[in-house]
């Protein structure tokens, strides 16, 4: 028993209340009279009716099935479908958050409860994991029950199926009219700026921030007044390392890069399994942007504000990677 | 700017449906004088009595150069645009014909016309093209990224563009282009509302396309008041929200079934030629990429807010409840006898282990 939980059971503390008396115990396979001993005229409350737990799910899960095929559920003008990602796509990705990698989360009192934000985080780790732990970090985290709306490259949109599985997570495509339309509404819009430079580069660049696109985020973050909120994922980089990039491969398939890992293609399907690392998630204090509306067009202000984004994200990096000096530690 | 409604209006395009509605609804306003439908065909026997107050030119575009200014013109409304190629009229050839060169004519006669006070424009959210790249919603300055590869939508963009330098040429016309999003209602009959009315619904496999309705009533009371009040410029007209193919498809109870891109597009194009199907690249183009467009500026403009895409989406699987398989309320009893029938078992399961345990 903590002191905490002792100190609330004191006689004068305003949530004392008397003892339960014990449960009758059958005597020599007899109940023993009375029945139901009286203590102090304290009635003890009838139990109510046990709730049947299987019941309560499995007219949830008829329910659920019943609304999806009905049709009778909402999805926002990007595509967002809340209900399935919240009971379909989140506790799958859980699963991977907290048993595979066993995500630890710092700094959450950064992402503002209420209004827009714009999430800029350090991208790695081949295909985009990093960015789906990191909408279930703040899901799981956040007090006021937030989603991330991810920003996508248009190969994702492109894609049949992935493309829909994007939308309906509420992802959309990385261009300024999207990213202000949500910033607008209030919106935590998470961004990655260097994009497919940051998720194919070899695994000896690891933690090594690359460039950071145009900073057409900054400029989205500065007409709308939002603030900047950095973050740093460490972890992603050793799922998958990229030892090599069949630059002519990828060329025929229209992707990217096409990487080569100790365990892909070699294992086939079962290289696609990420290696457990240990994640560690630490957002930074956010950056206000409401001052600098004017500036949204100037170069300048634009590049110095993305290259201070990206010192910040670079620097708490390394003290995240000194605090976790074994990548696959528990 | 308050000026009064035009007293002479002429509208193209009535011998299809919301071209004679538009007319009518306008006869019947105690503020126009006269209405004058024009079209280089006869309206259908159905039309005929909705279009009983309008005096029906049958001439098309050219011929009407001279007569726009003899009736002394003070408002056009151009709803000859057609959607889809209509076979019996002979086709993509004969709807290329009325959709760009008759605007084109039309535009170069109502440019004579010196009493023109209005122009409105029926134009489609089918404008903004349809790309991987483009943002989740449309404003109205948002540009196409490509050229559109349906033809309705290569059409539309011809036609803005001949409006785009009507304005130039008569900046004192008060020109309103009002973009719809795709039709629906109970009774309306377009392409869209035959897809969704078929029993099993063909949709592009690994795509969920995001729709946007305007019901045909809403339609109607905007371009009303773009006749009847000063509204210049370009509108997105559509119901506020969004639901995804899929999702309207099972609203609608029907079945779908998800094809491939290029098969559906085979198929689509060998029902064309056969004359049972209607699917273009048009639709095959909004099923894949979807299209959502904000009405900001219209709700402002009009101080009107067309009702939204759910609403006027019920109002058409009211009109068409019996090609529906999966109904909502076939799917609650089924829910109900699913929940049932377990609960049953259980109890029984139950039953026995307590009498197992009693013995």
């Amino acid at each position: 028993m903590s002191q905490h939980e002792y100190r609330d059971m004191l006689p004068g503390h305003a949530d004392f209340t008397l003892p339960k008396p014990a449960a009758p115990v059958r005597l020599n396979g007899r109940r023993p009279i009375p029945e139901v001993p009286e203590m102090n005229g304290h009635q003890e409350a009838t139990a109510p009716d046990a709730v049947d737990v299987w019941d309560q799910r499995v007219a949830a899960g008829l329910a659920f099935l019943r609304r999806r095929l009905a049709g009778s559920y909402s999805v926002d003008d990007f595509g967002f479908d809340k209900e399935l990602t919240e009971s379909v796509f989140h506790p799958l990705l859980r699963v991977l958050y907290r048993d595979w990698f066993r995500t630890e989360v710092f700094g959450i009192e950064h992402v503002p409860g209420d209004g827009g934000a714009l999430i800029v985080g350090n991208h790695s780790g081949t295909v985009a994991l990093d960015a789906l732990m990191l909408t279930v970090a703040i899901r799981d985290q956040h007090p006021d029950d937030r989603f991330l709306r991810l920003l996508g490259a248009d190969l994702v949109f492109r894609m049949p199926i992935l493309s829909e599985l994007a939308r309906k997570s509420g992802a959309t495509v990385a261009c300024n009219p999207d990213a202000e339309r949500l910033m607008t509404h209030g919106q935590l819009v998470g961004v990655f700026p260097e994009g497919f430079k940051g998720i194919g580069k070899h695994f000896s660049d690891r933690y090594k921030l690359q460039r950071f696109g145009r900073g057409g985020f900054v400029s989205a973050a500065l007409r709308t007044g939002t603030p900047i909120v950095p973050v740093a994922i460490v972890g992603a980089e050793e799922i998958y390392p990229v030892l090599a990039d069949v630059k002519p491969l990828a060329r025929l398939l229209g992707l990217p890069y096409f990487p080569i890992t100790p365990t892909f293609p070699w294992l086939g399907p079962l290289g696609l399994v990420p290696l457990p690392s240990k994640w560690l998630i630490q957002f930074c204090p956010p950056i206000p942007t409401a001052h600098l509306t004017e500036h949204a067009d100037d170069p300048m202000v634009v590049y110095n504000l993305a290259d201070q984004v990206r010192e910040t994200i670079q620097a708490t990096l390394h003290t995240l990677l000194e605090q976790r000096p074994d990548p696959f530690a528990r | 700017m308050v000026t009064s409604p035009p007293r002479v209006v002429v509208v193209t395009g009535v011998s299809r449906f919301l071209g004679a509605r538009v007319a009518a609804r306008l006869a019947a306003d105690p503020r126009v004088e006269r209405v004058i439908g024009l079209d280089p065909r006869d309206p259908p026997p159905a039309l005929s009595g909705t279009l009983a107050d309008v005096e029906v030119i049958r001439a098309d575009a050219r011929a009407a150069t001279g007569a726009l200014a003899d009736l002394g013109a003070e408002a056009i409304v151009h709803m000859a645009v057609a959607g889809a190629p209509d076979s019996p009229s002979g086709g993509r050839q004969a709807m290329k014909e009325q959709n760009v060169i008759g605007t084109m004519q039309l535009l170069a006669a109502a440019q004579g016309v010196p009493g023109l006070r209005k122009l409105v424009v029926r134009s489609s959210t089918a404008a903004y093209g349809a790309s991987f790249r483009d943002p989740a919603v449309f404003t109205e300055d948002t540009e196409p990224r490509a050229v559109p590869r349906g033809s309705f939508a290569r059409d539309i963009l011809d036609i803005e563009g001949y409006v785009r330098g009507f304005r130039r040429r008569r900046p004192d016309v008060a020109a309103t282009v009002l973009r719809f999003a795709p039709f629906i209602s109970s009774t309306a009959e377009t392409t869209l509302t035959r897809y969704f009315a078929q029993p099993i619904v063909p949709t592009v496999f690994g795509r969920d396309a995001r729709l946007q309705f305007v019901h045909v009533d809403d339609a109607l009371e905007i371009l009303h008041r773009s006749v009847l009040e000063e509204h210049p410029g370009t509108f997105n007209v559509a119901g506020a929200g969004v639901l995804s193919l899929s999702q309207a498809v099972r609203r609608a109870g029907r079945i779908s079934v998800p094809l491939l891109e290029g098969t559906l597009s085979t198929v689509a194009a060998v029902a064309r030629n056969v004359g049972i199907g209607e699917i273009g690249l048009d639709q095959i183009d909004l099923f894949v990429h979807g299209r959502v467009v904000d009405t900001t500026r219209l709700v402002e403009e009009f101080g009107f807010t067309p009702r939204d895409t759910a609403t006027a989406f019920d109002d058409f699987i009211n009109g068409h409840a019996n090609g529906s398989s999966l109904t909502a309320d076939r799917l609650a009893a089924a829910e109900r006898a699913i929940l049932d029938g377990i609960r049953r078992v259980r109890a029984a399961a139950a039953g026995e282990t307590r009498e197992g345990l009693t013995r």
